[in-house]
């Protein structure tokens, strides 16, 4: 569906991306993670056909990014992190717009106002809407069209939880309509959540890639048990069959306050192979 | 033809929130009414306000709203958004364009009115103020498209819009600044709608308002090829 193939980006002297490879299959969700500045938005603008590479090759369908046309435009859902929202109309008429470009019927757009809560917002103008409205606005008019792919970046930046949660919802929906969907977030819990793929980006270079739940086995090198006991006592064990004696004692006397493995999770991956975060 | 159609429905409900933009098409229709009205003098000429400020009209409000309404669209990016919707650089200008210009001529059908416009005449005003409100689009059209954002079509806008509507106010006053501005078009549709009333008009004054046409052309061409609209 979508191939990358040493892809290189330039920016004078400064090198943004350096040779990204990647495969991304028709109805996964693919999340691109790397902190502020690591590359994922010129990255996304190489995929959307908004930049042309300094060197390498991105294919999208079959065809060259750099020359995607209004048609193949027509089967995609792009959401970028400046929304493009026409402030002074409303949130209806903003829609109402692409679904006249898009030739939808207007009946789809409370629909699809519905499906991100914004329905009772529909009159309210888009510039009078807060940062995480304006996003699920945003990606209302991507999901419009219902594209075969979704290109979303930071789609649930700066949203609370409980919007977080609905835009999660949506995505889900759209991948079971077999909606391919490239994500870049600096979200690591959300990347597992969602993401049956992805690459961890750190200064132009794909560092990691594969399933969430993989690369955090693969990265597991301390494979302990750590057990908190109601006396206080913290301990950690090898997690083996040399443990189950002990914790059989412990459990049969009902000493454990909290036990856990120590499997990293996906920043703890990428400050691994990096050496700092992912903010 | 469907987005050519979608943009001028956009821009319709979006200019009945922008006040910025519906001044400039009403000012000047407003401010001719009130002037011809309030201000009765011996040896005014007929239709002195109607045809002063149909040229100011002309020289601003064409310009200034093209310009502001690219730039606009530039700095909040939803100009990339519709372009990244199968809607062609022609087709977003000619939806645009195509409206500014309607609503101007909405603003001179009014202008013509208050001049006591009729018949030949009424039509032979709206031919005139059609070409001169298309020049000043082509020049709108240029500085929005070489800005990058509002505060840059303002900077470059004004200045150039001063030019094309003062300067045929001026040149009645001045005969340095009339042979000056008789290259502008601005000031060959002043000469024209006044000629209107008197004698037959002259074919210089079209082939001025032509040339400008093409120079303004070819100044957007140069910005749409430097910047392009995203």
């Amino acid at each position: 569906m979508i191939k990358l193939t040493d892809v290189v980006q330039c920016f004078g002297e400064h090198e943004v991306l350096r040779g990204v490879s990647l495969q991304i299959r028709k109805g996964e969700i693919f999340g691109l993670l790397g902190p502020s500045g690591a590359g994922k938005t010129t990255l996304i603008k190489i995929v959307t056909g908004q930049l042309k590479p300094s060197a390498g090759q991105v294919m999208v369908n079959g065809k060259n990014a750099a020359d995607l046309n209004g048609s193949m435009y027509l089967r995609m859902g792009i959401m970028m992190d400046s929304y493009g929202l026409y402030g002074r109309l409303s949130c209806y008429d903003n829609l109402r717009l692409f679904a006249k470009i898009y030739g939808t019927a207007e009946g789809k757009i409370d629909e699809v106002l519905k499906k991100v809560g914004l329905l009772e917002a529909k009159k309210c103008p888009a510039g009078k809407l807060s940062k995480g409205m304006r996003g699920r606005l945003a990606l209302a008019r991507a999901v419009m069209n219902e594209p075969e792919i979704l290109f979303l970046d930071e789609p649930t930046s700066g949203l609370d939880p409980a919007a977080t949660k609905q835009i999660h919802e949506l995505l889900l929906a759209e991948q079971e309509k077999n909606t391919t969907i490239f994500l870049t977030t600096h979200n690591m819990a959300e990347a597992e959540k969602l993401c049956s793929h992805v690459a961890l980006l750190n200064e132009g270079t794909i560092v990691e890639y594969g399933e969430p739940k993989e690369i955090c086995r693969k990265y597991n090198h301390q494979n302990q048990l750590q057990i908190r006991l109601y006396d206080g006592r913290y301990l950690e064990l090898k997690n083996d069959c040399r443990a189950v004696g002990t914790l059989q004692t412990y459990l049969e006397q009902g000493m454990i306050e909290t036990i856990h493995s120590t499997e990293p999770n996906l920043e703890t991956v990428f400050m691994e192979l990096t050496g700092k975060g992912l903010v | 033809m469907r987005n050519i159609k979608a943009v001028f429905w956009k821009q319709i409900r979006d200019t009945l929130k922008n006040k910025t933009i519906l001044i400039q098409f009403v000012m000047f229709p407003f401010m001719a009414f009130v002037m011809e009205q309030a201000v009765v003098m011996e040896e005014m000429p007929d239709h002195f306000f109607v045809n002063l400020f149909s040229s100011m009209y002309v020289g601003m409000a064409p310009l200034i709203v093209m310009s502001a309404i690219l730039a606009e669209e530039k700095e909040d990016c939803t100009l990339k958004v519709l372009l990244m919707s199968d809607v062609k650089p022609i087709e977003y200008l000619t939806g645009t364009g195509g409206y500014v210009w309607s609503a101007c001529m909405l603003g001179s059908c009014v202008l013509g009115l208050v001049g006591g416009y009729q018949g030949r005449e009424f039509a032979a005003f709206l031919g005139i103020m059609a070409g001169g409100i298309a020049a000043s689009l082509f020049v709108g059209a240029a500085i929005g498209t070489w800005s990058k954002n509002q505060m840059m079509a303002t900077s470059i806008g004004v200045p150039v819009m001063m030019l094309f509507s003062f300067l045929p106010m001026l040149s009645m006053f001045n005969e340095t600044v009339h042979k000056i501005a008789g290259i502008f078009y601005s000031e060959q549709v002043r000469i024209l709608i006044d000629q209107m009333g008197q004698h037959g008009m002259e074919m210089k004054s079209f082939v001025v308002i032509f040339l400008n046409m093409a120079a303004a052309l070819c100044c957007f061409v140069l910005a749409y090829r430097k910047c392009g609209l995203s």
